[in-house]
């Protein structure tokens, strides 16, 4: 890691969790933990990947950080200049500096577009619901950051409908730039596109963070393409982080079983290392019914009975690398080999 | 193939004609990128041939209802001495000598007849009267503030009864009055619409897009005011309205009682459809923006569902003409001298009318009417609404 680097955006022990009513009183009876207490940095300039399989938690996560649903507890710090705010306790009004400093790369170009709006409308949002520029100055900048995701200016006065998964997407990250962001949570970019069409928006979402400066939260659950756009990864499991190391010490030398078993998941092209391939058997827990001790230890093929019974902590077993796992300096996992 | 001039000029023809399609339907597309939704919709609305026509139709009975002052020959409330329970007078292309001629009718007269004491009307040939268009009439107010001296049609001799649909038990022209009836009639649908979508997308709105508390609350007042029967609710509302109010007055708390439960159906789909968008991205990224809760609520969300909202009020609207006409048949909607569909058929309770004046019952068919196009219209919308799902 680099140590020089400034952090941008600090969370310290998120919870989101979701209540679950029943009855005509609606009595809370439970809830899902969708995220339990995650804490993580990511600094000026970086990409921390986000992974973990479908429902762990890694969109709310993100959700959470920009305050989109409110939160349980923790604390989320964003750092603008030398200043130091504290996401959680902004009015309604002061979340405008948040807003200018974060925004969201949706999921579903499909769906996050509004239909109704011409693009124009739809990419200048932002501005207009924070009051910055003219509408001159909104169409002009619009017009830049089409040009600069790959449209044309010619296409501001359309509307969402007639344009492919991949150029919406284009609309989507226009949308999240206009406001000049320095840090952006991009929630699974490329998961509902070609796969052809995914490796453009990365290497947009790449160009483009080099041009700008942007940090970002990359959260998918494809694990080929957190390798390829993150410096740092954070693995995730129903609602925890279970290990979170620089982006090769994490694919080399994996100290979480979880993190090893999606490493095996990879598809490769040779058949050599189809031969280790780890099966993980069974399901992911319930997260409104979580087990005993360490949340993997159901499936984990290394568990132990302090595993069933302690919960393990998330801590620096080297430089940079932290762990939840009791065993993680016993087990000698298999990493990718490269 | 070895080709003669002719195949070759008819496949130069075709191929023409292909390429002509070609660009058309590529401009048409391109055209489509630049359409919004309410284009869209129009669109497929327009294939929608019996809603198209209805429509029209439907224009048109409202131009007329509006301008009724024109296009009736008469006023509601003009009576024609010895001409109670006329039938509608016969309007003849033929004259006497068996010549082609403009539209005329003659003079008729009443008389008694002794043995069933029963008026009967006789035509008066030799005083035949020429139907005129835009002819010239006593001086009137068009709208109430244009100043007029012509109608649409009639008869130089004022004095004359030129009755369409017959004459009711006053003798006033049916015709003329279901015309004047028609700004009442059609018109209370569209104002109790409008006061139901006013409050049922503030309260849906609300109740979906903040949930807990408030949402049950809204949603407990819309189960007790659905579960009450509409016409004793009707009934008990407009009966206490005060006898001495005037037209306007009537008018106005009527549209209101309509609409009490009116809003209810409405709260239901804008609250669902809320719920079920709230959690939709495009909501998300509103919220990311830093767009206001009105604003998502009203630019974003309630948007992304109005041609759902459009086909629920048009298919609303019958709904309210219906309740007007029954309210004002029971006498206690719209009242005398004030004309409604209702109060005409009000006036055609009795078994005698259906016997001996069935003209008095012609308001009924522009009720049926009125209301089946309103349906028409209705499910083209309905059709249209989601241009996304058809095939384009």
């Amino acid at each position: 890691m680099n140590k020089n680097s400034k952090p941008i955006l600090e969370v310290r022990d998120l919870r989101q969790f979701f209540p679950i009513q029943e009855g005509f009183l609606r009595r809370t009876i439970g809830y899902v933990k969708a995220v339990n207490g995650i804490s993580l940095t990511i600094n000026e300039g970086e990409t921390l990947g986000l992974v973990g399989e479908s429902g762990c938690g890694k969109s709310t996560l993100g959700c959470t950080i920009l305050r989109l649903y409110e939160p349980t507890g923790g604390e989320v710090i964003l750092h603008d200049g030398d200043e130091q705010l504290s996401v959680f306790e902004l009015s309604h009004h002061e979340m405008r500096q948040v807003r200018a400093n974060m925004q969201m790369i949706f999921q579903d170009p499909f769906a996050s577009l509004n239909e109704r709006m011409t693009v124009l409308d739809n990419v200048i949002e932002p501005l207009v619901c924070n009051d910055i520029g003219t509408n001159q100055e909104r169409e002009a900048k619009a017009e830049n950051l089409l040009m600069q995701v790959g449209l044309q200016k010619e296409h501001l006065r359309r509307y969402p409908h007639s344009f492919s998964g991949g150029q919406r997407q284009r609309i989507g990250i226009a949308r999240a730039l206009s406001i000049e962001p320095k840090f952006i949570v991009a929630d699974e970019p490329v998961f509902a596109l070609d796969v052809s069409v995914q490796a453009q928006i990365l290497n947009l979402m790449q160009e483009l963070q080099a041009e700008f400066g942007l940090s970002y939260l990359f959260i998918s659950h494809d694990m080929a393409v957190i390798r390829y756009v993150s410096d740092r990864i954070a693995v995730m499991y129903v609602g925890e982080l279970v290990e979170y190391a620089e982006r090769d010490e994490l694919l080399h030398h994996p100290a979480h079983p979880y993190t090893e078993a999606l490493h095996s998941a990879v598809p490769r092209l040779t058949q050599r290392g189809r031969r280790n391939r780890i099966i993980l058997e069974g399901t992911p827990p319930d997260p409104s019914d979580l087990p005993p001790g360490c949340v993997f230890q159901t499936r984990c093929r290394y568990a132990e009975a302090k595993c069933k019974e302690e919960v393990p902590e998330l801590r620096e077993i080297s430089d940079g690398h932290f762990v939840a796992c009791h065993l993680a300096e016993e087990l000698n996992l298999v990493g990718i080999q490269s | 193939m070895n080709q003669t001039p002719i195949h070759a000029f008819f496949s130069r023809i075709a191929s023409g004609y292909i390429r002509w399609r070609e660009t058309r339907a590529k401009r048409l597309q391109e055209s489509l990128y630049y359409a919004s939704q309410r284009k869209l919709v129009w669109h497929a609305f327009n294939r929608h041939k019996l809603a198209r026509i209805s429509l029209v139709f439907l224009a048109i009975l409202y131009f007329v209802s509006v301008f009724a002052d024109f296009f009736a020959p008469f006023g509601p409330l003009k009576r024609f001495k010895d001409f109670n329970d006329a039938p509608p007078t016969s309007i003849h292309l033929i004259k006497a000598d068996g010549r082609l001629s403009r539209p005329h009718i003659y003079e008729t007269k009443r008389e008694l007849n002794t043995d069933t004491f029963k008026y009967r009307y006789s035509e008066d040939r030799s005083k035949p009267h020429s139907i005129r268009f835009i002819v010239r009439t006593e001086p009137y107010k068009l709208l109430g503030f244009i100043p007029m001296q012509h109608k649409l049609f009639g008869l130089e001799n004022r004095q004359v009864p030129l009755l369409l649909f017959g004459s009711d038990r006053l003798g006033r022209d049916v015709f003329s009055r279901i015309l004047f009836a028609g700004r009442i009639s059609l018109f209370i649908g569209f104002g109790g619409v409008l006061v139901a979508f006013i409050l049922g997308s503030i309260l849906g709105g609300i109740s979906g897009y903040y949930g807990g508390v408030v949402d049950e609350a809204i949603q407990r007042v819309i189960e007790v005011l659905i579960s009450v029967p509409d016409i004793p609710i009707w009934i008990a509302l407009s009966a206490a309205l005060p006898r001495d109010w005037g037209t306007i007055n009537i008018y106005f708390a009527i549209t209101l009682i309509l609409s009490v439960r009116g809003w209810t159906g409405l709260a239901r789909v804008v609250r669902g459809r809320i719920i079920s968008l709230r959690e939709e991205e495009f909501a998300l990224a509103a919220k990311a923006a830093g767009a206001s809760d009105r604003r998502i609520i009203f630019k974003h969300l309630l948007p992304a569902f109005s041609s759902y909202l459009i086909v629920h009020m048009t298919l609303a609207i019958p709904g309210m003409i219906l309740g007007e006409t029954a309210l004002s048949f029971l006498g206690l909607g719209i009242r005398p001298p004030a004309v409604s569909w209702g109060t005409l058929l009000q006036e055609a309770q009795d078994v005698n009318v259906l016997a001996n004046f069935p003209w008095m019952l012609i308001p009924a068919l522009f009720v049926v009417g009125a209301i089946l196009m309103f349906n028409f219209v209705g499910d083209g919308l309905r059709d249209a609404a989601d241009p996304y799902s058809s095939s384009r």
